[in-house]
C-alpha cells in the first residue's frame, strides 16, 4: 500500500492523467459486457474508445487519436447504434440465455483470460531508450512517410481489400430485376 | 512564461466560446428577420429597438417552460442527448483560426483557440460525433416519430461525411497539411486567386451542400421533417432541452460557415493583406501596425462567415425540403462519384503543378448540363404555369 502511495507521489501531471484515464476506460469497458440494454452497452464502448484515443493523444500519436474517433467512435460505432435501434432490443431478452450458453460464456471466457495471464507473465516488457525516442514519431507527416515507404505494399494491398469489400457490399444491395421496390 | 501562455489560452478560448454563442444566439433573431424579409413581412419588432431583444426573451421563455421527461423515457439519456449536441456543436470551434496574431511585447499571440497539426480532422471527428446528441435524444425518447428522426439523421449523416471527407481530401492534397491555419496561409500566400473556392470550385459546392447535410439544415432536415415527424427527435423534448437542440444546430451553422471561410474564402486572407500589413506596420510601428492588419483580417473573416450564416437562411426559405429517396440518390449517386473524381483530377493537376485543374470538370458539367437541357422536350423543363 505505502510503495503505491510513494509511487503517486512522485507521479507527474502527465501520469496522473494517464492513471484516471486509464480507470475510465477499464470502467468503461467494463459496463460494455455488463450493461443488460444493448444501447447502454454500445454507448459504453464509445466511451471506450474515446479513453483509448485518449491514450494516443498521451502518447503523442495524434493522428491516430483523430482517426480513431473518426472511424471508430465517428462511422461505426453509429451504425452499431443505427442496427440495435432498429432491432428494438429494448425489452431485456433473457430467454435466449439459456444455462447452456452461460456455461459455454465462462468457459470461453476462462480460458481467454488465462490465456493472457498466462502470456503476460511470460512477456518480456519492452525497454525504451529516452535518449533516442523521438518524440513526433506519431504525428501525421511521419506516419504517412512511414506508410508510403516502408509499408507501401501492405498499405496497397489492405487499399484494395477495401475495394473488394466495398464493390461486394454493392453486389449484394443491388436490386435485381423483378425484386420489390420499397 | 508557462502560465502566461495557460492564461492566455484560457482568456483566448473563453472569448471565442462566448463570441460563438452570442452569434447563435443573435442567429435566431437573425434567422427570423431574414425569414421576414424574404416572406415580405416585417419578422420580430417588438422586443426593444427593432426587436434586438427578441433573442433573450425566447431565452426566458424557454427556461420558464415546463421541463418534461416522458415516463417511458429512458431518463438519463434522455438528459444526456441535448447535452451531447450542445457539445459537438462547441468544441469544433476551437481548431479555427480567426485572425492571424496579437503582438503584446515580446508575445506573439496567435487568434486561435489551439494549434494543431491535424486541425481538420479534429473538426471532420467532431462533427461526425455530432450525430450522437440527436440519435441519442431520439432513441431515449421511447417515441416512434422520434426513433424515426434519429435514424434518418443518423443515415444521413453517414452518407453525407463521405462525401465531405472527400471533398476536404482534395484541399489537403493541394496544401499537404492538416492544419487549418496552415491551409489558409497558403491561400493568403498565392493572393486572391489562391482562394480555395478559385483552386477548387466542385469540391467548393460540394462541401457546401454537405454542410449543409450535417448542420440538418433545409433542404436537407428531414429528422425534424414536421409533415412527416411531428417534430422529429425533438418531439418529446420541452423547455432548455428543446432550446439546446435548436440552439446546437445555431452553433453548428456558425461552425460550418466558419470553416467553409477558411477552407475556400481565404480565412482571414483579403485581397491585398500583405501590402495593407505593411502599409500598417510603417505608419503605426511593427507591434501596433501589425495588430490593426491582424484586427481588420479578423473582422472580414466574421463578415465572410455571416454572408455565409446569411446564405444559409436564404436557402432555408427558398427551398422546399427533399424527399428522402432524392436525399440519398443525390449523397451516393452524386456527390461521392464527383468528389472522388474531384481527388482524381486534382492530383492530376497537382502532377503538373497545376492548380485550377477541376475547372475542367466544372466546363463538362455545364456543357453536359446545357445540352440535356436543350435536348430536352420543351415544357419538361420549365416551370409550371397555373
Amino acid at each position: 500500500m505505502n510503495e503505491l502511495l510513494a509511487h503517486f507521489k512522485q507521479l507527474t501531471p502527465t501520469g496522473y492523467l494517464f492513471w484516471i484515464l486509464a480507470f475510465v476506460t477499464v470502467l468503461s469497458a467494463i459496463v460494455v459486457v455488463t450493461a443488460r440494454n444493448p444501447i447502454h452497452s454500445v454507448l459504453a464502448l464509445i466511451a471506450t474508445f474515446f479513453c483509448l484515443s485518449g491514450h494516443y493523444v498521451l502518447l503523442n500519436a495524434q493522428f491516430l487519436a483523430a482517426v480513431n474517433i473518426i472511424v471508430y467512435a465517428g462511422a461505426i460505432m453509429v451504425l452499431f447504434l443505427f442496427t440495435i435501434m432498429f432491432l428494438n432490443l429494448r425489452k431485456e431478452d433473457e430467454e435466449s440465455k439459456t444455462s447452456l450458453a452461460k456455461i459455454a460464456a465462462v468457459i470461453v471466457g476462462g480460458t481467454l483470460m488465462v490465456l493472457m495471464l498466462g502470456i503476460f507473465k511470460a512477456a518480456q516488457v519492452g525497454s525504451y531508450n529516452a535518449i533516442a525516442f523521438d518524440a513526433k514519431t506519431g504525428l501525421v507527416e511521419n506516419l504517412g512517410m512511414v506508410l508510403y515507404g516502408d509499408y507501401l505494399l501492405p498499405f496497397e494491398l489492405a487499399s484494395v481489400l477495401f475495394l473488394v469489400a466495398m464493390v461486394g457490399a454493392v453486389m449484394l444491395g443491388k436490386r435485381e430485376a423483378g425484386d420489390r421496390h420499397f | 512564461m508557462d502560465l502566461t501562455v495557460l492564461i492566455t489560452k484560457a482568456i483566448i478560448i473563453l472569448v471565442i466560446f462566448g463570441i460563438t454563442l452570442l452569434i447563435a444566439t443573435y442567429s435566431t433573431y437573425a434567422e427570423r428577420k431574414v425569414a421576414g424579409f424574404l416572406q415580405d413581412r416585417l419578422g420580430p419588432n417588438r422586443a426593444g429597438p427593432w426587436g434586438l431583444l427578441q433573442p433573450i426573451a425566447d431565452a426566458g421563455k424557454m427556461f420558464f417552460k415546463e421541463d418534461f421527461i416522458p415516463a417511458q423515457a429512458s431518463k438519463w439519456l434522455f438528459i444526456l442527448g441535448p447535452c451531447l449536441a450542445m457539445l459537438t456543436a462547441l468544441m469544433s470551434s476551437a481548431v479555427i483560426p480567426f485572425g492571424d496574431s496579437i503582438r503584446f511585447g515580446q508575445y506573439e499571440i496567435p487568434v486561435q483557440g489551439i494549434e494543431i497539426n491535424i486541425g481538420m480532422l479534429y473538426i471532420f471527428g467532431v462533427v461526425s460525433l455530432g450525430v450522437y446528441g440527436i440519435m441519442v435524444g431520439g432513441w431515449a425518447s421511447n417515441n416512434k416519430f422520434s426513433l424515426l428522426g434519429a435514424i434518418r439523421a443518423a443515415s444521413q449523416n453517414i452518407s453525407y461525411e463521405i462525401a465531405l471527407g472527400m471533398s476536404i481530401i482534395a484541399i489537403l492534397m493541394m496544401t499537404g497539411s492538416l492544419s487549418v491555419r496552415a491551409i489558409v496561409e497558403q491561400q493568403a500566400e498565392v493572393g486572391f486567386f489562391g482562394w480555395g473556392v478559385f483552386t477548387q470550385p466542385l469540391g467548393f459546392v460540394i462541401f457546401l451542400v454537405c454542410a449543409f447535410a450535417e448542420c440538418n439544415r433545409t433542404p436537407f432536415d428531414l429528422p425534424e421533417c414536421e409533415t412527416e415527424l411531428v417534430g422529429g427527435y425533438h418531439t418529446e423534448y420541452s423547455s432548455m432541452k428543446l432550446g439546446f437542440y435548436l440552439f446546437a444546430e445555431y452553433i453548428n451553422m456558425f461552425v460550418s460557415s466558419a470553416v467553409i471561410a477558411s477552407l475556400y474564402f481565404g480565412g482571414y486572407h483579403y485581397p491585398f493583406a500583405a501590402q495593407a500589413h505593411e502599409a500598417l506596420t510603417n505608419a503605426l510601428g511593427a507591434n501596433t501596425g501589425h495588430n490593426v492588419a491582424t484586427a481588420i483580417g479578423t473582422v472580414l473573416f466574421f463578415g465572410k462567415i455571416f454572408f455565409f450564416i446569411f446564405f444559409f437562411m436564404w436557402v432555408r426559405w427558398t427551398l422546399p425540403r427533399f424527399r428522402y429517396d432524392q436525399l440519398m440518390n443525390l449523397g451516393w449517386k452524386s456527390l461521392i462519384p464527383l468528389s472522388i473524381l474531384n481527388v482524381i483530377v486534382t492530383g492530376a493537376g497537382l502532377l503538373f503543378n497545376f492548380n485550377y485543374a477541376t475547372w475542367a470538370i466544372v466546363a463538362v458539367m455545364v456543357v453536359l448540363a446545357v445540352m440535356s437541357a436543350a435536348k430536352a422536350p420543351k415544357g419538361a423543363v420549365a416551370m409550371q404555369k397555373a
